[in-house]
């Protein structure tokens, strides 16, 4: 019998013949990840676990993006402790301002497709967009990682996703990983791998990709991956001969296989407090709303922001509304692109490249009792505030035609 | 015996012929601005103080979210609401995210010959337009915006002579700040630092600006350039008149008159952690501090001229991993004029954070931050222990071209020339 | 084998992440300086009121959000013996074990248990609840070594050689 995609990752990674489901492997992981707000923890349980020096330093990524720029003194210390291990153990790939760890990974081609990677981080399933199995760990587990070079995974089950066709004009990647998790639930695909096919998901960008990998991790998922295709080679500076291996093969074996007709998904939002709440667009138009947020690693990219810009040129923003690009070169192209000052002349708040709101750290938050439209990943209860603030998720365009009107607007 | 500019505009909002250091009068002023730093406290006052709550003019009143933009935690978040709420209700005007407060009023409302509050203490700045700005308390603002009027006691003047023009390199910032080190951070308590003489009437508003902003340093109650067409030309372009250019009679009396040659005047850095801790870069630069933040940014520096100079300071350079650059344009203008002219993307290429028009690092809280014993180089106006982040800080102050020169260096450094 | 007695505090589906430790309190510098924010909120109470050797009963989906090993590591410090949920996300299932913290599967305690009942845990066979049994499933063998070791800095130490086994 044949192999699902992130069977034939891990087969790849392990020289094993054949893998499946339920099997415990030792991988050895090509990158890790680790960001500002775990490397505090990571370097202290590695000394602790009685390391001297890193298994590879060349195969781990430093990246700070939750805390800045920095709010609290206290945050610092994080940039200190991270700094100094750097130093004392030789890590070379350090980003200390240059945008969300996630959209660094793959931007700056640290996550290539048939990789594994890990990170401190639960949406570090995105690197799935570009076929590359990774998936978020603790920090103990980063540690040990970095002493010993390898981890244990449990070979997944994979569900596997069809789209087929084309989407509507006002329906972005944003909906329709909505649409799934709305169908599969927050628990649908626990300890499980997605797998996207289908001519829906081949017209999409890398970008679009990026969003629903992304957001994977909100129905459980270990990994979210797509096949590498030519636009995959484009944005990871790989040839397709590189990728060949890296498809499913046609007798694979899916634990189920769920399908839709993508000019059937709506534009939709998950209302407030569970990512898996979802209601269509049409259904709560008219709530007002007191902010609408527009970035984070899941849809703060450059044709998040194009999509924001075209709705807002030329009009005014009703409500306060926050903007983040993912990253700094994301940040340089919507400048050369015009889509800044677009936004910025539209009324926008146009923040550093950062987590910012997304991870309720600053960059946004609400007050009690108000409404937020975000295009991130989460609406927990006291995400973005107390627990009395009420978050909708939505796509980029839902978000800026609800900026322009105040209310949650169809786009 | 003739007036100063200061005492002429306060005879006006009086409606007085003449007034007289050391006087006190009910004056009607043109215009209040209260910031997020202290609006919801004005705001839970007025709620909770008066017994008839009603505000004389609110087309006279501005509020201006710039402190904590966006909101950082859940009580700034709280404050906002109050404020915004309460600008709903009675109709005031309420910018968010627009820009520090002062550029903002700058931008869009003060005119000279006006008597303006604001809640907060740099309103000295729109002396740059032949105004009256102060900054008052949180009662003060309260007792004006519900009755229009306020007291006050006519200060005495402080004139300064400026004579031929500052060399490249050499910002209004060096020499204001050379002339809080001269009097000290007390020089001109409760009085009026008027400006005169060629080198007063070389600068542009924008300098003007800096000058003013940081008079308050010195304990001024306002800073005032004297007003001439390149204000007329200001108001012009931003849509106002200018009706009422002061100037001081030629027998006006003067607490005391200085002298000083612009071609004099160094690149400053100022130690911690007082604003009179005056010294020359080109002395502190031999001593090779470390620092850890560098900050282009706020309402004394956070302008066009000032986000050119830092990245012709960063030209064919890069910030150094060791320090967080961090850029704030002083208001959404600023910023699309920096993004039209290729300035913002020259400073992003440098390694800038670029900021969210807002009162930032300046502020010492909501972003950018400074951690124990770490050392800020910046443009902002104040460098009060603790001022910027932990009190083991430190915060030293200088130009533009300095604070991005020395964020590539890694510590504190005059730009090459 | 393992048994031991502990009262109960119940809560509901997709316990999360954030509500287990909001982010705001992630920059605190110690587990310990963190433990009094936990179940905010949810239950701003809940964190003064656990002792020493209670245990948590959940629904499906408990710790499903962030990679945050805080989440496990304040649910132990707080004094939690074990968890009892139908189901757990991955990241903090791993986590979990990792830190020494017992996790026990299972669906139908739930629909019998009070907030202050009196639960009987023996370890890796069943718990039991008002004298009515119920079965749970032993981890996998890689997990149990983790566990016993004390977590997974203890199991590194023993592989570095400073802790004797």
């Amino acid at each position: 019998m044949g192999n699902t995609l992130i069977e034939k990752i891990i087969m790849k990674n392990t020289g094993l013949k054949d893998v499946a489901p339920g099997q415990i492997v030792t991988v050895r992981p090509d990158r890790v990840m680790i960001h500002d707000i775990f490397i505090p923890f990571v370097a202290e349980k590695f000394e602790e676990m009685g390391f001297t020096k890193l298994d590879d330093p060349d195969k781990v990524v430093l990246i700070y993006d939750h805390l800045v720029p920095a709010s609290l003194v206290e945050d610092i210390r994080h940039f200190k402790i991270g700094d100094a291990f750097a130093e004392k153990y030789g890590l070379t790939h350090v980003h200390r301002s240059d945008g969300i760890c996630h959209q660094l990974m793959t931007e700056q081609g640290y996550a290539k497709p048939g990789n594994i990677v890990f990170g401190t981080d639960s949406h570090t399933t995105t690197y799935g967009c570009v076929g590359c199995f990774s998936t978020g760990i603790g920090y103990t587990e980063m540690a040990s990682i970095l002493g010993t070079g390898e981890l244990w995974v449990r070979v997944p089950e994979t569900i596997k996703v069809e789209l087929e066709g084309a989407l509507p004009d006002n329906v972005m990647a944003k909906d329709v990983i909505l649409t799934l998790l709305g169908d599969l639930h927050s628990d649908g695909a626990t300890y499980k791998a997605l797998e996207f096919t289908g001519s829906g998901v081949d017209a999409m960008s890398v970008s679009s990709r990026m969003t629903i990998s992304n957001m994977a991790v909100e129905a459980g998922a270990k990994c979210c991956l797509f096949r590498p295709d030519e636009k995959t080679c484009e944005y990871s500076k790989v040839s397709m001969e590189d990728v060949a291996w890296l498809k499913a093969d046609p007798d694979a074996s899916y634990e189920r296989t769920v399908h839709y007709d993508a000019k059937d998904i709506k534009p939709v939002l998950a209302a407030p407090s569970r990512v898996d709440n979802i209601h269509k667009v049409s259904e709560l138009e008219g709530t007002p709303i007191d902010q609408v947020f527009i970035g984070s690693c899941t849809n703060g990219r450059l044709e998040d922001l194009a999509a924001a810009a075209k709705i807002m040129g030329g009009k005014k923003v009703a409500v306060r509304t926050i903007v983040t690009p993912a990253s700094r070169d994301i940040y340089k192209a919507a400048l050369k692109a015009g889509y800044l000052e677009t936004l910025s002349k539209a009324g926008c708040i146009i923040t550093q490249p950062g987590c910012g709101l997304c991870c309720g750290r600053a960059g946004g938050i609400l007050a009690d009792g108000e409404k937020v439209l975000a295009t991130n990943n989460r609406n927990f209860l006291g995400r973005m505030g107390s627990s009395k603030v009420e978050i909708f998720l939505g796509s980029p365009k839902t978000a800026a035609c609800s900026a322009i009107s105040g209310r949650i607007t169809m786009p | 015996m003739g007036m100063t500019i200061g005492e002429k505009i306060i005879a006006r909002a009086a409606g007085e012929e003449k007034v007289a250091p050391g006087e006190i009068h009910t004056v009607t002023l043109d215009r209040m601005m209260s910031n997020d730093g202290t609006t919801h406290l004005t705001v839970d006052k007025y709620n909770t103080k008066l017994k008839h709550p009603r505000i004389a003019d609110p087309k006279k009143v501005v509020f201006i979210m710039d402190h904590n933009v966006p909101a950082d935690n859940p009580k700034t978040a709280a404050a906002h609401k109050k404020m915004r709420d309460f600008a709903r209700e009675h109709g005031i005007k309420l910018y968010e995210g627009q820009g520090v407060c002062h550029q903002v009023m700058m931008e869009d409302y003060v005119c000279p010959g006006e008597l303006i509050f604001g809640a907060d203490s740099h309103t000295t700045s729109y002396g740059a337009l032949g105004a009256f700005g102060t900054g008052v308390g949180g009662t003060d603002f309260l007792y004006a915006m519900v009755t229009g009027t306020s007291w006050v006691m006519v200060p005495e003047t402080l004139r300064f002579n400026l004579h031929g023009r500052l060399r490249k390199g050499v910002t209004p910032r060096d020499l204001i700040l050379k002339i809080i080190g001269d009097i000290g951070a007390n020089g001109a308590n409760y009085k009026v630092m008027e400006f005169a003489g060629d080198g007063a009437h070389g600068l542009s508003i924008s300098d003007r600006m800096v000058l003013c902003n940081l008079t308050v340093e010195a304990g001024a109650k306002a800073g005032i350039v004297e007003p001439d067409e390149k204000v007329i030309e200001y108001c012009e372009k931003h849509g106002r008149k200018a009706e009422h250019m002061f100037k001081s009679d030629e027998d006006a009396v003067f607490a005391k008159v200085y002298e000083y040659q612009l071609e004099d005047i160094e690149p400053c850095c100022v130690r911690p952690d007082f604003v009179d801790h005056y010294d020359t870069i080109a002395n502190v630069e031999k001593e090779k501090i470390r620092i850890d933040e560098a900050f282009v940014g706020s309402c004394n520096n956070g302008r066009l001229d000032d986000l050119h100079m830092a990245a012709e300071a960063l030209k064919g350079k890069k910030v150094s991993p060791r320090v967080r650059f961090l850029v704030a344009p002083a208001s959404q203008k600023v910023y699309q004029q920096a993004i039209e002219d290729g300035t913002i993307e020259a400073l992003v290429d440098a390694g800038a954070m670029i900021m969210n028009p807002n009162c930032s690092v300046c502020w010492g809280s909501c972003q950018g931050v400074i951690g124990e014993n770490e050392v800020l180089v910046s443009t902002g106006t104040r460098n009060f222990k603790g001022r910027c982040g932990a009190p083991s800080s430190k915060v030293y102050l200088a130009n533009a071209g300095v604070c991005a020169a020395s964020a590539a260096a890694g510590y504190l450094v005059s730009p090459e020339v | 084998m393992e048994q031991f007695t502990g009262k109960v505090w119940v809560l509901g589906d997709d316990i999360d992440t954030d509500i287990i430790i909001p982010t705001e309190y992630l920059a605190l510098p110690t587990v310990e300086d963190m433990k009094p924010y936990g179940f905010s909120p949810l239950r701003p109470e809940l964190a003064g009121q656990i002792r020493k050797g209670d245990i948590l009963v959940a629904g499906k989906n408990f710790g499903c959000g962030s990679s945050r090993e805080q989440a496990p590591e304040i649910i132990k410090a707080l004094g939690i013996r074990c968890v009892i949920a139908k189901s757990y996300a991955r990241i903090f299932f791993r986590n979990s074990i990792n830190n020494g913290l017992l996790l026990i599967e299972n669906s139908q305690v739930q629909e019998d248990v009070k907030e202050g009942d009196s639960i009987i845990v023996k370890v890796g066979e069943s718990i039991s609840l008002n004298g009515k049994d119920y079965p749970i499933q032993p981890l996998p063998g890689n997990l149990m070594e983790i566990l016993e070791a004390g977590g997974l800095v203890a199991a590194m130490q023993k592989r570095n050689g400073i802790r004797r086994a």
